[in-house]
C-alpha cells in the first residue's frame, strides 16, 4: 500500500516535470508552425511513455542505483577492508585507496566503451575527417579520458583538495590544446564532454562521491562529496583533443617518410613513386 | 504493431547494455575485491528492474512521440528564418527538455537532502523541495540562454572556442566569490543537463540550422550547442549560490 501510494506521488510529480515540454511542443505548433500534428495519438502516448518511464526510473533509481554508489564507496573505504590491502604502514594515506581509484576507473571505461550516443558520434567524426579519425579510437580516447576523470576526482575527493584548482588547471589545457589541434574536431570534443556522461551513469557517479565524502575521514559531503561529473566531463575533451592530435602528428610523419622516400628515389635517376 | 514492438524490445536491449556494464563492475568488485555480498541484495535487484523498466519506456515514448516532433520542430524552425522564433524556439527546447531530465531531478534532490543535512537549509521536506526546484529551474534557464546562444553563434558565424573560452574566464573568476557549498554542484551541474532528452533533440536544431544555411559545414558550426548547454548551468549556478 505504501508502494502505491509513493508511485502515485511520484507519477503526480513526474507529470509536472514534463509539463513544460508538453506545453512548448503543443503551443508553438499552433501558434506559430499552425499546421495539425501529424500523428498526434503517436505523440501522445509518446509522452505518456515517457511519464511512465522517468517515475519507474526514479522509483529504482532510490533502491538501487544511489544505495549502490554509496555501499561501493563505504565498503571500498572501510578501515577494515583498507587494513588488509594497504600499502603503506601507520596512518592512512590517499595511495591506500587505490582501489577506490580502479573501481572509478572501471566505471568511466565501462559505461562510456558502450554509450550508443557517442558511438553515432564517432562515425560521424570518422566521416567528416576523411578517416584520419578513428570509430575505436576516438571511443577508447572518450572513454580513457572519462576513467580517468573519475578517477582523478575520487583522488581529489580522498585528498580533500578544493577542486577548482583541477578544473583550472584543466580550462587552461583546453584552451593551449584548442589553439593546436585540427580545427574539425574542436567542436566535436568541446560537445563529448556532455554527451558521454548519460543517464545512468550520473546518479550512480554523484552517489559514489557523496558516499566518499562521508566516509573518508574528515571529508565533508557538502564540500567534497560533489565534482566527480565535472571531472567526467571535462576529460574527454582533453583526451579527445589530443587524440586528434596524436594522429594529426601520426599523419604527418608518414607524409614526411613518403615524400623522402619519393626524394632519394628521384636522386637515383628512377620514377617517383605514386 | 509489430514494428511497435520491435521498437519497444530495441529500447529494452538498450536500456539493458546500458546498464550491464555497471552490474560487471559492480559484480566483480564485490566477488573478488571485496569477497562480501550486499546486505539487501532483493531490494537492489527490484531497483535495477525498475531502471531498466523505467529507461525502457522512456526512451522508446521518446522514440515514438518526442524526437520526430521534436526534429521536424527543429528544423521547420530552422528553414522559416524568422530569428525571433528561432531564438524563442531554443530557449524553450533547452528550458523544457532540462527540466525534464531524470538525472538532474535525482542529483538535485540529493543535492538539497546533502544541503539539509549540512544545516545550510531547513531540514523540512519543504525546505528541501524548493531549494531542488530553485537548483532545477536556475540550470534550465541557463540551458534555454546557452542553446539560444549557441543558435545565434550559428546564424551570425561567431567562433566557438572564443565563447567557450570567455565562458571559462567566467566560471574561474566567480569560483572566486561564489560560496564553498555550491562550487562542486555548480560544476556538476555542466554534466548532469545533457543527457537523453536533451542531446538527440538539440543536435537535430544545430545540424538542422547549419545545413538550412548556406556556406556552413554542419561538423564544424553544427557541434558546438551541447558545449554550451555544459558551460552556461555552471556559471548560471554559481549565480545563484551567489545570490542566495
Amino acid at each position: 500500500m505504501q508502494f502505491l501510494d509513493e508511485l502515485f506521488s511520484l507519477l503526480l510529480a513526474t507529470s509536472f516535470d514534463i509539463l513544460p515540454i508538453a506545453v512548448i511542443i503543443f503551443g508553438f505548433q499552433f501558434l506559430v508552425i499552425r499546421k495539425r500534428i501529424r500523428n498526434l495519438k503517436k505523440v501522445l502516448t509518446g509522452m505518456l511513455y515517457v511519464l511512465i518511464g522517468i517515475t519507474f526510473f526514479l522509483l529504482g533509481l532510490e533502491q538501487a542505483l544511489f544505495p549502490i554508489g554509496r555501499s561501493m564507496a563505504e565498503q571500498l573505504t572501510n578501515p577494515e577492508f583498507l587494513q588488509t590491502v594497504r600499502l603503506t604502514t601507520g596512518e592512512l594515506h590517499w595511495q591506500d585507496y587505490y582501489w577506490v581509484y580502479i573501481f572509478a576507473f572501471a566505471i568511466g571505461a565501462g559505461t562510456t566503451i558502450a554509450e550508443p550516443a557517442l558511438i553515432a558520434v564517432a562515425m560521424k567524426a570518422n566521416e567528416v575527417s576523411a578517416g584520419a579519425i578513428g570509430v575505436w579510437g576516438l571511443r577508447i580516447a572518450v572513454a580513457i579520458g572519462v576513467a580517468f576523470g573519475l578517477a582523478l576526482g575520487s583522488y581529489r575527493i580522498v585528498e580533500g583538495i578544493p577542486m577548482h584548482y583541477f578544473i583550472i588547471v584543466g580550462y587552461v589545457i583546453v584552451v593551449i590544446q584548442t589553439f593546436f589541434s585540427p580545427k574539425l574536431i574542436v567542436p566535436l570534443a568541446y560537445d563529448s564532454g556532455g554527451v558521454t556522461t548519460s543517464t545512468v551513469t550520473v546518479p550512480l557517479v554523484a552517489a559514489l562521491g557523496l558516499g566518499l565524502a562521508e566516509t573518508v575521514p574528515g571529508r565533508s559531503a557538502l564540500i567534497d562529496g560533489f565534482g566527480l561529473i565535472a571531472f567526467a566531463s571535462l576529460c574527454p575533451i582533453i583526451s579527445v583533443m589530443a587524440y586528434a592530435q596524436l594522429s594529426e602528428l601520426k599523419d604527418a610523419r608518414t607524409l614526411k617518410k613518403q615524400l623522402n622516400e619519393d626524394y632519394y628515389v628521384n636522386r637515383a635517376g628512377n620514377k617517383p613513386k605514386k | 504493431m509489430k514494428q511497435t514492438l520491435q521498437l519497444f524490445t530495441k529500447a529494452l536491449f538498450g536500456s539493458m547494455r546500458d546498464l550491464l556494464p555497471i552490474v560487471l563492475v559492480i559484480a566483480f568488485f564485490q566477488i573478488i575485491v571485496l569477497q562480501q555480498t550486499p546486505e539487501n541484495l532483493p531490494q537492489i535487484f527490484t531497483g535495477l528492474l525498475f531502471v531498466v523498466l523505467g529507461l525502457t519506456f522512456f526512451i522508446f515514448g521518446l522514440e515514438q512521440g518526442l524526437f520526430p516532433i521534436g526534429e521536424s520542430m527543429a528544423h521547420a524552425f530552422a528553414s522559416k528564418g524568422s530569428v525571433f522564433w528561432l531564438l524563442t524556439f531554443g530557449f524553450s527546447l533547452g528550458f523544457g527538455t532540462t527540466i525534464a531530465e531524470p538525472a538532474l531531478i535525482a542529483v538535485a534532490d540529493e543535492a538539497a537532502q546533502v544541503a539539509a543535512e549540512a544545516g545550510l537549509i531547513e531540514l523540512s521536506e519543504h525546505a528541501m523541495e524548493s531549494y531542488a526546484s530553485g537548483l532545477r529551474i536556475t540550470v534550465a534557464l541557463s540551458v534555454g540562454f546557452a542553446i539560444a546562444l549557441g543558435v545565434l553563434r550559428i546564424i551570425l558565424n561567431w567562433s566557438l572556442q572564443y565563447i567557450i573560452m570567455i565562458g571559462y574566464v567566467m566560471v574561474i573568476v566567480m569560483t572566486g566569490f561564489a560560496p564553498d557549498e555550491i562550487i562542486g554542484i555548480a560544476y556538476d551541474s555542466g554534466g548532469v543537463t545533457t543527457s537523453t532528452i536533451t542531446v538527440p533533440l538539440v543536435t537535430a536544431l544545430g545540424i538542422g540550422l547549419a545545413s538550412s544555411i548556406g556556406g556552413r559545414n554542419p561538423m564544424l558550426d553544427g557541434f558546438g550547442l551541447i558545449a554550451f548547454a555544459s558551460l552556461f548551468p555552471i556559471i548560471f549556478v554559481l549565480g545563484y549560490g551567489m545570490i542566495f
